[in-house]
């Protein structure tokens, strides 16, 4: 029986114990006829070298790939050191930390990720994270409106991630709350500040860097919002934060509200998930926070220790009455990302980010001598941009897939009006004989 | 200590990163950042001895009983997490193509299928990314059915009174008003009450099943008629699936949608606090509105199902495929277990939760619901002892620590005054059981000999108990450096 421990010899004493005669009477409260138990889609059991077989197989049907693209989620180097820990049984099957007492180990953890996140963000505080980048975006986007108090419109610009908006449209549909698009500039592939000319809105999101990796003129929109009485939100990139402004200062007063994926500090791309979203404010919206929150406090003895903290926000005390109806975090992610800040340090992140940047230049700049490629966008960019094809962009990536070269992303999936545009990203982990590469190959697609 | 107070400015790991800077010309000065983010100059050893000294400080399955209620605190196995760690599983990116991913998505469509029989739903979603998350998707699907047929009128979801925190805070996030409805004196559903609350503005009724009181709803088949007749549709909590997971499927006791929490009933890891994972199954006429991204398998190829196809769809709940991972990681503790053992996953969480409500009993604690049978939990209530000693059941929570056992859940269900909430989960031992029934014993004899060593406890732990109200009034959330 896998994973059941028990004996012919215990099941006979705890049976006569409970005064049962079978383990079947146990089950006499269920009505007889809603009893059906008769799987027959569940094959039957696999051993462990069985199923190892099985999953290998179809992990080496799968296969590697160069890989180009970003969109969101980003292959970076992950030390050795930071699975191998998260892992330890002690982090890895733990649960939310009620007994504090017999939690420090995740409660310091998250107060440490806490501390980091804020200071990347330039922020006050941190909560201990949300799902992934998306659904902390549809979060931060409640925060403002809750805040708020005369209107519930949200001004969301078309370089916010597409799904990212779909998300949030989900999530707050049902909350009488108005997603207003903002559009971009096509040449410039931002948002013109000196374009807006809005009003009555809880809220202006500003992704650094959008979603065509440019950079947004972040001072000048963060200042028109709080002219405007609005919050500002950054969605941004935590790798980034460590070479650019974070969004706490962006123009006078910095923004609000920062959030975003968490995928690249030390999460595998995993094929879509486990991730973790981040979210950190300034002190005046701590209480509107929502999630996990770790304090710091003393014991009996006045020694410090960590607790669980502002649980008053929360649905297991407020029931209906909640910030939100988030119960558990993304821990395990967030372990991850705590040891991965810890080994990179400062220089070590932003040096991460400095190459990222340098390689997508590198990229794009030998790509652009191809005849057939040129820049979408005029605007400086982060470690990923778009580019505009001679050829139909399906027809290259698949040239490239069958070169073991995952060249980027067909942007027209997501804005239909964007023909021939590919976008593309070279993280530090591609060297200078990768990128030369993948730039003959796209010649040969190209010709 | 903290990670921080280990630095020294200028100490790096030149292993892990590139050593020299690169050209960043590029960025215009306005954009960079003038003053270092505050994360640790440490060495890759320090990085190391600290966070495996700390994961040190954590009870955890894999090192204590841990019978915290509602939780399903059962083993994680080993092989579940390696072989989701697979590289080529770990370095895939969600947006590469579709052929480049055909035995990952496989492995989803089986999960999918495996989901459909064992709950008995018409169709499953491996979208959510938590059990709270399945629930508003849930009620979302509810909502979208109601609006479906032109009825705006159904602005009500009922919600029992032993109900997750979770199950109201979802219907307000949906723009429901919650309806509470009181539990009976033997843990079901109040009828009565039942009948009383519904009418034409019930979009629906929550319900977990078993309840988090420890008992199977007896009236399930009734209730379900009511909120039919009235209009309403019947969404599952599957919180407690893992105690009849192969004896009853939630589809035939006539709900329309369920969740399935993956961290519980099929074993993947709490890691802390998640990720979690909440497929959701849902019944013929909610198939329409079903949450994208799932798989379909045609023509011998597995592909991506999104709104084309499902153009009622509620659409997407996350930025890519849920939390992927968990998923792999539930499909390989389904195929180790197989038919079989899913049968028994029931079987044997309901004997170890009922021998142990037997032995409690007979040391001299007081049951909350002594007349029925358990599911995989039961309810001890110390209201009686708190009334003649003062001891809580915080108290007894705490010097259970001291006796290397996690707390069971306390407090809650709310309605139960000084409860402790236990589950053991099929995993465990019976030896282990009975070292835990002499750990409680020990305990009441304490509250009579010693009642302020129960008080005052942990004794034995890292720290001693911990000031919540000072955390709470003082909040300290950030390390500072002048700290």
């Amino acid at each position: 029986m896998p994973f059941i421990p028990h004996t012919q010899e215990d099941i006979t004493e705890m049976l006569a114990s409970i005064g049962a005669d079978s383990i079947e009477t146990l089950f006499d409260e269920i009505p007889s006829d809603l009893k059906s138990g008769q799987l027959t889609k569940v094959p039957p059991g696999l051993s462990e070298m069985e199923i190892t077989r099985l999953m290998m197989e179809r992990a080496n049907q799968d296969g590697f790939y160069q890989n180009f693209i970003g969109a969101g989620a980003y292959e970076h180097h992950i030390p050795a050191a930071v699975w191998q820990i998260t892992t330890r049984g002690e982090f890895y099957s733990s649960y939310t930390p009620y007994q504090a007492e017999a939690s420090q180990g995740t409660l310091q953890l998250l107060y440490e990720y806490q501390t980091m996140m804020a200071s990347l963000t330039g922020m006050d505080v941190s909560n201990a994270s949300m799902y992934d980048g998306a659904t902390a975006l549809a979060e931060a986007v409640l925060m403002a409106v809750r805040s708020h108090k005369t209107s519930r419109r949200i001004l969301m610009p078309e370089t916010v991630h597409p799904v990212y908006k779909k998300v949030v449209r989900a999530i707050v549909g049902n909350q009488k709350i108005d997603i207003v698009e903002l559009p971009f500039c096509t040449e410039a592939g931002r948002i013109l500040p000196e374009s807006l000319d809005n009003d009555d809105f809880a809220a202006l999101v500003i992704p650094q860097p959008n979603f065509f990796g440019v950079l947004e003129q972040v001072d000048e929109l963060t200042d028109w919002a709080h002219s405007k009485n609005m919050f500002a939100i950054g969605v941004v990139n935590p790798v980034s934060l460590a070479l650019l402004t974070p969004p706490g200062e962006w123009g006078e007063k910095g923004a609000d509200i920062a959030v975003g994926e968490g995928q690249p500090l030390g999460i595998p791309l995993s094929s879509g998930g486990p991730y973790f979203g981040f979210m950190a404010c300034k002190n005046n919206l701590i209480r509107q926070i929502p999630g996990r929150i770790i304090g710091r406090t003393n014991d009996l003895d006045g020694k410090p220790g960590f607790v669980l903290t502002l649980q008053a926000r929360e649905q297991h005390i407020r029931r209906s009455k909640a910030t939100s109806n988030i119960c558990t975090n993304q821990g395990l992610m967030v372990t991850a990302a705590t040891i991965f800040m810890s080994l990179l340090g400062p220089t070590g992140l932003r040096r991460v980010a400095e190459h990222s940047h340098a390689n997508t230049v590198s990229l794009v700049e030998k790509l652009e001598k191809i005849p057939g490629v040129e820049r979408a966008f005029s605007s400086p960019f982060f470690h990923e941009t778009a580019l505009k094809l001679a050829k139909p962009v399906d027809k290259v990536l698949s040239e490239l897939k069958n070169k073991g070269i995952l060249g980027g992303l067909n942007l027209q999936t997501l804005y239909p009006e964007m023909e021939n545009t590919l976008l593309i990203c070279a993280t530090e982990t591609k060297t200078a004989a990768d990128i030369q590469n993948c730039v003959e190959h796209f010649a040969q697609a190209l010709k | 200590m903290l990670i921080f107070e280990h630095a020294r400015p200028g100490r790096r790991n030149y292993s892990q990163a590139p050593e020299n800077a690169a050209d960043t010309s590029g960025i215009p000065e306005q954009y960079l950042r003038k003053k270092q983010p505050l994360l640790p100059e440490v060495s890759e050893m320090d990085t190391v001895r600290h966070y495996t000294r700390l994961s040190q400080k954590n009870f955890s399955i894999d090192t204590e009983f841990y019978p915290l209620g509602s939780c399903t605190m059962k083993y994680n196995p080993r092989a579940c997490n390696a072989l989701a760690m697979l590289p080529q599983y770990i370095g895939r990116h969600p947006l590469a193509p579709e052929d480049t991913g055909q035995g990952f998505m496989a492995c989803l469509h089986d999960l999918q299928e495996i989901l459909k029989d064992v709950t008995g739903m018409a169709g499953i979603s491996l979208a959510p990314m938590a059990g709270a998350q399945g629930e508003l998707i849930g009620v979302m699907m509810i909502r979208a059915y109601h609006e479906s047929r032109g009825d705006f009128e159904r602005t009500e979801i009922i919600v029992p009174d032993a109900a997750h925190g979770t199950n109201p805070a979802t219907a307000v996030m949906c723009g429901f008003k919650v309806v509470e409805i009181a539990t009976d004196k033997k843990g079901n559903v109040d009828i009565d009450a039942l009948k009383a609350a519904v009418g034409p503005q019930t979009a629906g009724l929550m319900l977990t099943n078993p309840s988090t009181l420890g008992v199977f709803e007896e009236n399930v088949t009734e209730m379900s008629r009511i909120v039919h007749e009235a209009g309403g549709l019947l969404y599952y909590d599957g919180a407690n699936l893992n105690a009849v997971l192969g004896k009853v499927k939630p589809g035939d006791m006539g709900f329309d949608v369920i969740h399935i929490n993956l961290h519980k009933t099929f074993s993947t890891p709490h890691g802390g606090g998640g990720p979690g994972s909440a497929p959701v199954g849902v019944s013929k006429r909610l198939l329409p509105f079903i949450p994208i991204p799932f798989v379909k398998f045609e023509n011998g190829q597995y592909d991506w199902v999104t709104e084309k196809e499902v153009p009622q769809t509620i659409g997407r709940l996350s930025a890519h495929m849920g939390n992927a991972g968990v998923l792999l990681r539930a499909y390989v503790y389904v195929r180790l277990l197989g038919r079989d053992g899913m049968h028994r996953i029931a079987e044997f969480a309901t004997l170890n939760a009922n021998y142990l409500m037997a032995e409690l009993k007979k040391a001299g604690f007081e049951i909350a619901y002594p007349t029925r049978r358990a599911s995989h939990e039961f309810i001890v209530t110390l209201k009686n002892v708190k009334e003649k000693t003062g001891i809580t059941a915080m108290n007894l929570a705490k010097r259970l620590l001291d006796k290397g056992f996690h707390a069971p859940t306390t407090y809650f269900p709310i309605l139960v005054p000084e409860c402790l909430l236990i589950e053991p989960a099929e995993t465990e031992s019976k030896q282990t059981l009975d070292a835990f029934v002499t750990a409680m014993k020990e305990i009441l004899a304490e509250i009579q000999e010693q009642p302020d060593l129960v008080k005052n406890a942990p004794h034995t732990m890292p720290l001693r108990k911990l000031d919540d109200v000072k955390a709470a009034r003082e909040l300290d959330l950030c390390w500072k450096p002048e700290d």
